[in-house]
């Protein structure tokens, strides 16, 4: 066999280099930090740190503060991932229909996921402040008590709405490649025979979309998990009353506002390991549905 | 079991015309080849048939029902589309289903038509398989299979084969035409490959641009193509087509007299043969300088020019001695020679 490969020893390292280091730096060295912390236990005045074992992971997983936040982390990452999903299906199903200025749509729908998680949360917040925003004026007006500063379930659903918004377009993007590769001839197929409307967007259309809607649902996942900690903090700072405390605010309230660095440590492990196994089951149990071209 | 029947049929798209008004009267039970260069409008003419392009013009109706603005689905039509358009994510037997079920068939009559399809298309083994486990001649039968379960007033085939290999092309041609033979469904059936379309058809429909050129029995088109666009496109090779009726070339029998206003002068190739001195059949004579000889076993293909360089190809039986750069005399009867005006029609005597 003729070696093809490069003749130069260190060349084929450098190319792959930047990765490696950009994976180093970003990934392997805080992870590893993050769980050497996690069995770490820090003194109050910050000077010295002795090792606890897994004391740090017990007291995390006893604590009811911590279910709590799991808790309202899986209704958060549902809700997101469904409204999100659901709203970019919708939207894209439209858009395929029309014929004329299709770019110009699209290129609208794609303005916010250029927008600045804290900044989307701002934008919400604007609207539906209640004591300043149009929209909760509106709502209040028309007789709807809509106050998210005291009322838990309003609080979440206004970062749910702000956070799905955000991932919107880039659900949209997908699902709109995802419509345009499945063959016309298949559609035309369809309706001749006999399969109108809904029956053939569910029937059809769904099922053809399923690597689409799969992919998506493991990105959006991981958005709800990790990516919207800009919008909760801006919008309801985990509130009222812990309300809308996700696992990674929690992370980050432990962490870097109450400087109970074990703990925090112990969660952001905790944290990985959840996101790892979530994404494994995904692949495992929801991708053998899915049927590739 | 229906007729189909275009009236005047056009089809515009935007300032361009792609149909330009098509009359045709399909019988029951015919089988109906549509055939043309790409871009003749064939498929279009087809599709509109089906209802999944709308009718600018004219009128179209399915066993003496008018469909112009009826969905495809409630035009009582199947179709054989060519790159099978079966339903990756379902079995061959929910491919063979879907269209039933959607009508709500009952239960026991899907199954019993999908097990007489799947014995006459011999796709039983295979009922429980998804597509694309499937060969491209299987998936072939799998639609077609589609298409006879749903027993519709017509079956619309758009060039079913195109995608398979020459053999199994063959084969699946035979096959079309008796499942059809047998099911007397009314079929039409589009193709641009002239050999398809001479072996399957009842009868053919040449199409050119938009315009029908020819409607009749293959062996009619054969033998009298009404222009000299139907005289090149049916029959291979084309027909050798000499662009004046004077030329020092060549020459013909004097006692031969051509119809008036004759312009064109057109020969099968398979109708010229190597001139042997019998005056009888050699109302055409010319020499042709040999350029190229094809051998495809049954018989030769012989590429040459007449001495004022015009390109000619005639037939010869068996594998030929002919040689590059020979000068062979050659000949054709009276009954062979293909007469046309100026513009391209037909001249008959």
């Amino acid at each position: 066999m003729h070696n093809v490969a490069f003749p130069n020893k260190i060349l084929p390292y450098l190319l792959v280099a930047p990765q490696i280091i950009l994976t180093v730096i970003f990934f392997f060295w805080p992870a590893s930090q993050a769980l050497y912390q996690s069995v770490m236990r820090e003194d109050p005045f910050g000077l010295k740190s002795g090792f606890v074992g897994l004391a740090n992971f017990r007291a995390v997983l006893s604590d009811p503060n911590y279910i709590h936040a799991l808790q309202v982390t899986v209704v958060f990452s549902i809700l997101t991932a469904l409204v999100s999903m659901g709203v970019a299906l919708l939207l894209a199903t439209a858009a395929d229909k029309v014929v004329r200025g299709q770019t110009f749509y699209r290129t609208l729908l794609i303005w916010p996921y250029a927008v600045a998680p804290a900044v989307a949360g701002m934008l919400w917040l604007f609207m539906f402040n209640p004591a300043m925003g149009t929209f909760a004026y509106l709502l209040r007006r028309n007789g709807f008590g809509w106050d998210p500063l005291l009322n838990g379930d309003q609080a979440m659903g206004l970062v749910v709405v702000a956070a799905a918004w955000k991932q919107i377009s880039y659900n949209f993007l997908f699902f709109v490649a995802g419509l345009q590769a499945i063959p016309k001839s298949l559609i035309e197929a369809a309706s001749i025979d006999g399969a109108r409307g809904a029956r053939r967007f569910w029937t059809i259309v769904f099922p053809l979309l399923a690597p689409t809607t799969f992919f998506l649902l493991v990105v959006n996942t991981v958005y709800a998990f990790f990516d919207t900690f800009g919008i909760i903090h801006s919008v309801t700072g985990g509130g009222p009353a812990k309300a809308t405390e996700t696992l990674v605010y929690k992370v980050y309230n432990d962490g870097f506002v109450n400087l109970n660095l074990g703990s925090s440590a112990a969660q952001s492990v905790i944290l990985m390991v959840i996101v790892i196994a979530l994404t494994a089951f995904q692949f495992r149990f929801v991708e053998k549905r899915v049927h590739y071209g | 079991m229906a007729n189909i029947v275009l009236n005047d049929v056009r089809k515009k798209y935007g300032n361009i015309d792609a149909i330009k008004g098509i009359s045709l009267d399909i019988a029951d039970g015919e089988f109906l080849v549509l055939v043309g260069p790409s871009g003749c409008g064939k498929s279009t003419l087809l599709r509109m048939i089906a209802g999944l392009e709308s009718i600018t013009g004219g009128e179209i109706s399915i066993g003496g029902r008018v469909v112009n603005t009826l969905e495809p689905s409630e035009r009582d039509i199947a179709m054989v589309f060519q790159n099978y358009a079966l339903y990756p994510h379902m079995t061959v037997r929910q491919n063979l289903a879907y269209g039933l079920k959607n009508r709500n068939t009952p239960q026991a009559e899907i199954d019993r038509r999908i097990s007489d399809a799947a014995k006459a298309l011999e796709i039983e083994t295979f009922l429980e398989r998804k597509p694309r486990q499937l060969s491209g001649g299987q998936r072939q039968r799998v639609a077609m299979g589609r298409a006879i379960v749903r027993e519709p007033a017509a079956f619309l085939f758009d060039e079913p084969l195109s995608n398979l290999d020459a053999k199994l092309r063959v084969q699946m041609r035979v096959e079309i035409k008796r499942l059809q033979k047998s099911l007397q469904t009314t079929s039409v059936y589009v193709t641009h490959d002239q050999m398809e379309a001479m072996t399957l058809a009842d009868r053919l429909v040449v199409l050119n641009s938009g315009v029908i050129e020819q409607v009749g029995t293959p062996i009619e088109l054969y033998e009298k193509p009404a222009t000299t666009f139907v005289a090149t496109f049916i029959g291979s090779p084309s027909m050798n087509l000499l662009p004046s009726l004077s030329s020092s070339a060549w020459s013909l029998a004097p006692d031969i007299n051509l119809p008036q206003g004759s312009a064109t002068l057109g020969i099968r190739p398979e109708d010229l043969h190597v001139a042997d001195g019998d005056g009888a059949t050699e109302a055409f004579r010319a020499d042709v300088k040999v350029a190229a000889v094809e051998l495809v076993g049954a018989e030769s293909y012989v590429h040459g020019h007449l001495t004022d360089g015009q390109p000619i190809i005639f037939r010869v039986a068996g594998r030929s001695r002919i040689l590059m750069d020979d000068i062979v005399p050659v000949a054709a009867s009276r009954q062979a020679l293909h007469l046309f005006d100026e513009a391209g029609r037909r001249k008959d005597a």
